[in-house]
């Protein structure tokens, strides 16, 4: 069995479940709880705070644990909405986006909220002049992601912070694809808000952080309890939070060697599969790009049939985005760069991680011909 | 997979015979549209919990499952279909059309495209191959289920890669198996008749299709008396009787919807009666009629095959004419022809043939 689809998800790493099991065992304590059982684990949260703010930059007072990277972006976009309402109703995002983004505008757009959205050109980029054109008084917000996660496409986030620096509007940065993956620094990039997910850096499902950044204005999404200092009320997910510290002191650690070995795989993945289906073609800029994501179309060929017969050979790759049946849907991302629909619909992700190997690379190049040869064969028909 | 006992029961049997076995399902509508309106829920055949159901019987029997989005095919080549149908004063057959261009085209093309042998379904008919190679349709064993009726387009093509394992049980027999195999979905009812009209309410889903008051006029007797006044020619259809709102003398029936003069033409009962019709695009399962056939036909799924006689016509039609006068010929609903136990063939009614003109 092969698994390519780290941008989905990733396996736990086993250092980081030997750092949470406990947690769930003896280390079973409510951190508010002044007794000795809450004394217990009060301390590993603030560790674990000062690891993921150690990853991407910024003071351990920042961090907020949140459930997952999707509720981290609902938190940063609503938040900000309901705290400047009386400044502005504008904000500004791309059509690329995740749909955590996406549809969390979409709501404040029908709250009564104005949202522009950047168009990308042919290489997944967004057009700075459009984006500095388009902040007007009433701007509230820049939500723009990091990395994307079907392309990988590595946005300007430097001049995306100026431009918003510049103007004295909030950046939200959704970085759930690139933390821990590639440098991401929040005082270097003037980002105030930023999402991250515990589950894309070998951290479990159900725990992911929103940095705010001090003096950002933010109203919370979920009220109750004063945990997180106000932001997100909640019992906290001890294990998760101890799990999520833990990821990030290791891609801390090991991101930077294992991006160069992860692009050189990605690399002769792409080569390969160019010369031996000389139609294919590569979505998204070719340099900047996460080092672990290749987006391939394949002519002639549908994206369901290529997933269900790679599937089938043991080999677990994506595309675009999936409905809640699990049938697919065409790629709004490959749509906004202008891919032609008939091209877009035979695209494929193929995302590496941690236990991604040469030998993973050989067994694809081996099987992937074929079964592209025999669907173009058949859409001949 | 549908979700349901017939298509869960199919796969178990398949994979207990020791066939490599895939389970598909087929998404043709964009549920999120129902959950969104105002948090109606509606139970279908193909909602979303049918998928659910569909995945869990897949898995627990061990094999693959995957979904398909033929939501645009679907919207394209069955729902505007029967609007159009609707408003051209015909009542369509939706599910005939599905199987037609969806399952055996769409879906076909897909399981061949995964090097597939056959697609199987969990129909009511059997398929046999007869001593010159043609695959022949036959009726399932079950009468009271047969669905041959809504096979009647498939060609030998289609046919040499389908499978239809329930071809030889009853019903009866299935839910047992479904039993036997302790699958979920045992107890599950029969779906309902248009999947993507989930309330039934096939005007008020015509009439958000194309808007309201389109197709309003006169509705009239045989010698073209204006009666009264309708809303919509789409509303009516063929032999209906209730709704009408006309008080009369004797009971009235729609004999005929003409959305071209937005007329609705009613009269009595025995005014209902008609000696054949003339159908379009025949489709032979086996070899074309060269020349006039005595043969039995079925006007409509829940009717009992009536002799008839059928002439081959010109591009691809044919002419009918019963034994004995039928009721309720309707334009727009499939005529299917048998041998016995045998489909020959079938085409869609286009219009009822009155007398010896």
């Amino acid at each position: 069995m092969i698994y390519m689809d780290y941008n989905a998800t990733t396996p736990v790493h086993p250092e980081v479940l030997e750092a949470f099991l406990p947690f769930y065992r003896e280390g079973f304590g409510n951190p508010s709880s002044i007794h000795w059982a809450g004394r217990r684990v009060k301390g590993v949260v603030e560790d674990a705070r000062a690891k993921v703010a150690e990853l991407v930059n910024c003071d351990p007072s920042e961090v907020v644990f949140t459930s997952c990277g999707t509720e981290a972006d609902n938190m940063a976009i609503k938040g900000v909405a309901s705290a400047l309402r009386a400044k502005g109703n504008h904000i500004i995002t791309t059509r690329v986006e995740h749909p955590a983004v996406i549809n969390s505008c979409l709501y404040l757009e029908q709250a009564g909220y104005d949202v522009t959205r950047l168009d990308v050109d042919r290489a997944g980029m967004p057009d700075l002049d459009a984006l500095e054109g388009a902040v007007t008084s009433r701007t509230i917000l820049i939500s723009a992601m990091y990395a994307n996660n079907e392309t990988g496409v590595i946005f300007p986030v430097k001049e995306i912070g100026d431009i918003a620096a510049r103007h004295r509007v909030y950046f939200h940065c959704d970085a759930v694809q690139a933390a821990g993956r590639i440098p991401v620094d929040c005082r270097e990039l003037n980002i105030h808000l930023l999402a991250l997910s515990g589950h894309k850096l070998y951290a479990p499902k159900g725990i992911g952080a929103l940095i705010v950044r001090k003096g950002v204005k933010l109203h919370p999404l979920i009220h109750g309890g004063s945990q997180e200092r106000n932001r997100r009320a909640g019992t906290e997910n001890v294990a998760g939070i101890v799990a999520l510290g833990k990821a990030c002191e290791l891609a801390k650690a090991t991101s930077a060697s294992e991006s160069g070995r992860l692009e050189r795989l990605r690399d002769r993945l792409e080569r390969c599969i160019l010369e031996k289906i000389p139609t294919a073609r590569i979505n998204g800029h070719p340099a900047k790009r996460l080092p672990n994501t290749a987006n391939i179309s394949f002519p002639d060929t549908e994206a369901d049939s290529l997933l269900v017969s790679l599937d089938l050979e043991g080999v677990a790759v994506s595309s675009g985005a999936a409905c809640s049946s699990g049938a697919l849907k065409t790629s709004h991302v490959l749509a906004a760069m202008g891919v032609d629909p008939l091209v877009a619909k035979g695209s494929v992700r193929f995302s590496l991680g941690r236990e991604s190997t040469e030998a993973d690379v050989d067994y694809v190049l081996e099987v992937l011909p074929g079964i592209v040869e025999r669907l173009r064969k058949n859409s001949e028909k | 997979m549908s979700g349901g006992v017939d298509s869960s029961v199919t796969a178990a049997l398949l994979k207990d015979e020791g066939h490599e076995v895939i389970g598909i399902s087929m998404q043709v509508w964009d549920y999120s549209r129902f959950t969104a309106r105002d948090g109606e829920k509606f139970d279908t055949c193909c909602s979303l919990d049918d998928i659910y159901d569909a995945r869990r019987v897949a898995e627990s029997l061990g094999i693959p499952f995957y979904v398909v989005n033929f939501e645009e095919e679907f919207q394209r080549l069955v729902i505007d279909d029967f609007v159009d149908e609707y408003f051209s004063g015909r009542t369509p057959n939706p599910c005939v059309r599905c199987n037609q261009r969806i399952k055996f085209e769409l879906l076909l093309k897909k399981a061949r495209e995964l090097s597939a042998d056959f697609l199987a379904t969990g129909h009511y008919a059997r398929i046999v191959r007869d001593e010159s190679g043609y695959y022949r349709l036959l009726k399932g064993k079950d009468q009271g289920k047969d669905q041959s009726y809504f096979l009647f387009t498939l060609t030998q093509g289609q046919l040499a890669h389908t499978l239809f394992p329930l071809g030889e049980m009853t019903k009866q027999e299935v839910r047992r198996l479904a039993a036997h195999y302790r699958l979920r979905v045992a107890e599950k009812g029969e779906s309902q008749e248009i999947c993507f009209v989930p309330d039934n309410d096939y005007v008020r889903f015509l009439e958000e299709a194309r808007g309201e008051g389109r197709l309003s006029g006169d509705i009239v007797d045989s010698t073209g008396a204006v009666l009264g006044r309708h809303s919509g020619t789409y509303r009516y259809t063929v032999g209906q009787r209730k709704g009408l709102g006309l008080a009369h003398s004797h009971p009235l029936y729609v004999l005929g919807v003409d959305a071209e003069k937005r007329e609705v033409v009613v009269g009595a009962g025995d005014e209902l009666y008609r000696e054949g019709l003339t159908a379009r695009n025949v489709n032979w399962i086996t070899l074309p009629a060269a020349s006039p056939i005595e043969a039995a036909c079925k006007i409509r799924y829940r009717h009992r095959p009536v002799p008839c006689r059928i002439s081959p016509l010109p591009d691809m039609r044919a002419e009918v004419r019963f034994l004995e006068r039928e009721k309720s010929v309707t334009p727009g609903q499939a005529v299917v022809f048998y041998d016995g136990d045998t489909v020959l063939g079938g085409g869609w009614i286009e219009e009822a043939v009155r007398s010896e003109e």
